[in-house]
């Protein structure tokens, strides 16, 4: 069997996800046996290739990570929303209930720490924030979600091997599907 | 020579596809290399979106802030609950939230160290980049891959133990804990110690032996004198949980001794800054420009007049001889520092263990809403953080600040990489994959928080564009 590629990204999340990818603990070195991890927070990462699997972290918040998925929709044969951010836009979402501005305001004008002779931040180098946190599947299509906050290592772990073995992972156990 | 007046040389994490750092390097006329501007590409919101929330769901919200230090959010959260309560937590729920704090710690230290850092110590800077990750160590040193690997899932496993779950867990309460430790997961832990305690060492040895073999390096490596910030107990000794604030100054002077958390405002100011998303804090009395401080384990040990632990204390004693009884500023010595701190952790882990008292079942006292303000400290694995809330008479929350420890080492982490830019890049049309390196490496001896996004456990990618006054490209390096 050829080796397969995977790659993993974060978008709008707290790494959370990414850390319980980790959780999966010496699995990992099960897991590149069967495949290369080519994009992540785990390998160097240039352009990210034609892959099999593309795991996702977070919501989608700026207008770079809107350019980003529709990049790794481009290139991935399988996109995964990988938890609750990715998912239905959870914790990140919660901004939503204001205006971006006060959002804005609030951390780097009014802040009770702020010395008030700051700037907002707006270098070019920096990305542009959405009005609107959305989840992946209102951008690209999304061919797998896998729920949680974050999804246990355990279900993560299921999830990539079934892939990896050509079987399409089966969720429908409560166990395994769980939102929170 | 052409003019080539103001150019801009940017780094950044290649094609954005995993985002949130990324560096400019501002050249003068000469070419030489003016001043670094590190970005920090994330923003979620929380001071706006938590306002009009009950203050009693904030130990459950705000550990989403990160996913590597989400215990310390819970328990600097947790303390502002009970200030704005008035109660004190019940005794084994207290020693049960230090506990798991330790874990937090260890599983972070080890993270930093073996999944992120070793593969420089180990396989080289200069190695293949491909494979300068821990997979490359597991081939090369699987017993040492396999160790790290473990030595964090022993951190891990004291959230999972406890509460049932790793990440973002759910248990730390006002009042204490929600769930106790059982004997038997108690057993299971405390038969893991030597092993974890073992793998500390040998990290220790990884670090000394690089240390010795590479002694100008280390030495001259992002030196610049900062002022330090950490947590200390009632004697000076270095401490994560609970205790009170010191300030030092660049030669060791102490500025604040004792000073209670709930007063950090009038020490601790913010500036935000157009170029990043993280804000600017810096030490009030000596204002923006002379205030720059550091947080983390190389604070803390700089701070701390001792260590908790026998074996820690011995390996501590050697730490101080560094800086011959003044602070150790040299960056590099971060990760010594962090060794250290996760050794003490492991050992002051298992005299909780120990204590006869963890598996009682007085883990939570209650109380209800009392007073308007709470504000709540602890030490993040990258150092102090503070949590302030304001609530209406309902206990509606009126007004919340959050100050993250990444954020307050990030003038220091801007002034390193400008530092290291500068001794590297002298004509700013050539960047050497070494100056790559060791920005890298700069940012990766802090351990912020967002390294993680950049690279996990690899090599952190990066692209630079030299760009002329004019916007127009000069030269693009790719790794
Ligand atoms: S789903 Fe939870 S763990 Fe994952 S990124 Fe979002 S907040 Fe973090």
């Amino acid at each position: 069997m050829q080796k397969k590629k995977i790659a993993t990204v974060w978008l709008g999340g707290c790494s959370g996800c990414h850390m319980s990818l980790l959780d999966i603990d010496e699995r990992i070195l099960d897991l590149v046996k069967l495949a290369d991890i080519v994009k992540c927070p785990i390998v160097d990462g240039k352009e990210l290739p034609e892959v099999d699997i593309t795991l996702v972290e977070g919501s989608v918040t700026s207008d770079e990570h809107e350019r980003e998925i529709l990049h790794i929709r481009k290139q991935s044969k399988f996109v995964v929303a990988l938890g609750d951010c990715a998912v239905m836009t959870n914790v990140t979402g919660m901004r939503n209930y204001f205006h971006l501005q006060d959002v804005i305001d609030t951390a780097y004008v009014n802040a009770i720490s702020n010395d008030r002779e700051g700037q907002l931040p707006d270098h070019p180098a920096l990305l542009r924030l959405n009005d609107k946190v959305v989840p992946l599947q209102e951008v690209i299509k999304v061919d797998f979600v896998i729920p949680g906050c974050p999804p246990s290592a355990d279900v993560i772990f299921y999830v990539l091997n079934e892939f990896l073995n050509d079987r399409v992972p089966d969720l429908s156990d409560v166990k395994k599907l769980r939102y929170g | 020579m052409a003019s080539i007046e103001k150019r801009k040389i940017i780094i950044s994490p290649v094609t954005r596809i995993e985002g949130h750092a990324r560096i400019t390097i501002q050249l003068d006329e000469t070419g030489a290399v003016d001043e670094a501007l590190f970005h920090v590409n994330e923003f979620r919101g929380f001071e706006k979106f938590c306002e009009g929330r009950m203050y009693t769901e904030m130990p459950t919200i705000t550990p989403r802030i990160c996913g590597i230090c989400p215990i310390s959010h819970s328990i600097a959260s947790v303390k502002a609950c009970e200030m704005i309560q008035g109660i004190k937590p019940a005794y084994t729920g207290n020693l049960l939230r230090r506990l798991i704090q330790l874990g937090q710690n260890i599983s972070s230290h080890a993270l930093s160290f073996f999944h992120l850092s070793s593969p420089d110590f180990l396989l080289g800077y200069d190695s293949d980049p491909a494979s300068r990750n821990i997979i490359g160590i597991a081939n090369q040193f699987p017993d040492i891959a396999l160790r790290g690997i473990r030595l964090r899932k022993f951190g891990q496993e004291i959230s999972e133990r406890i509460t049932g779950k790793k990440i973002h867990i759910m248990g730390i309460a006002p009042g204490g804990m929600a769930m106790p430790l059982t004997a038997e997961n108690r057993k299971a832990l405390l038969d893991w110690i030597p092993e974890a305690k073992e793998t500390v060492r040998i990290g220790l040895e990884i670090i000394k032996k690089f240390h010795r073999e590479n002694e100008a390096m280390v030495k001259s490596f992002a030196t610049s004198p900062t002022l330090y910030l950490g947590m200390i107990g009632e004697n000076g000794e270095q401490e994560l949980y609970d205790g009170n604030l010191r300030f030092i100054d660049t030669d060791g002077t102490i500025l604040q001794d004792q000073l209670d958390p709930k007063r950090y405002l009038e020490f601790i100011a913010e500036r935000s800054v157009n170029w990043s998303y993280l804000k600017y804090p810096y030490y009030k009395p000596f204002g923006f420009d002379k205030g720059f401080y550091r947080v983390g384990p190389l604070a803390r040990l700089n701070v701390a007049s001792k260590m908790k632990t026998p074996e820690a204390q011995e390996e501590f004693l050697l730490f101080k001889a560094i800086g011959n009884g003044k602070p150790v500023h040299g960056t590099f010595y971060f990760h010594y520092a962090r060794l250290i701190e996760a050794l003490c952790s492991v050992e002051e882990a298992e005299m909780l263990l120990n204590n006869p008292a963890i598996t009682s079942t007085d883990i939570q006292t209650h109380g209800r809403w009392n007073y308007n303000e709470g504000i709540g400290c602890a030490e993040a694995p990258r150092g102090t953080l503070f949590h302030h809330y304001i609530t209406d008479d309902t206990g509606k929350l009126k007004n919340v600040n959050l100050l993250i420890a990444t954020g307050q080492n990030n003038p220091s982490m801007n002034r390193s990489i400008t530092e290291v830019a500068k001794q590297y890049i002298h004509d700013g049309t050539k960047v050497s994959e070494g100056m790559l390196n060791r920005v890298e490496s700069t940012i990766r001896c802090y351990d912020p928080c967002l390294s993680c996004s950049t690279h996990a456990i690899g090599q952190m990618p990066m692209e630079i564009d030299i760009i002329d006054k004019d916007g127009k490209l000069v030269d693009h390096v790719i790794r």
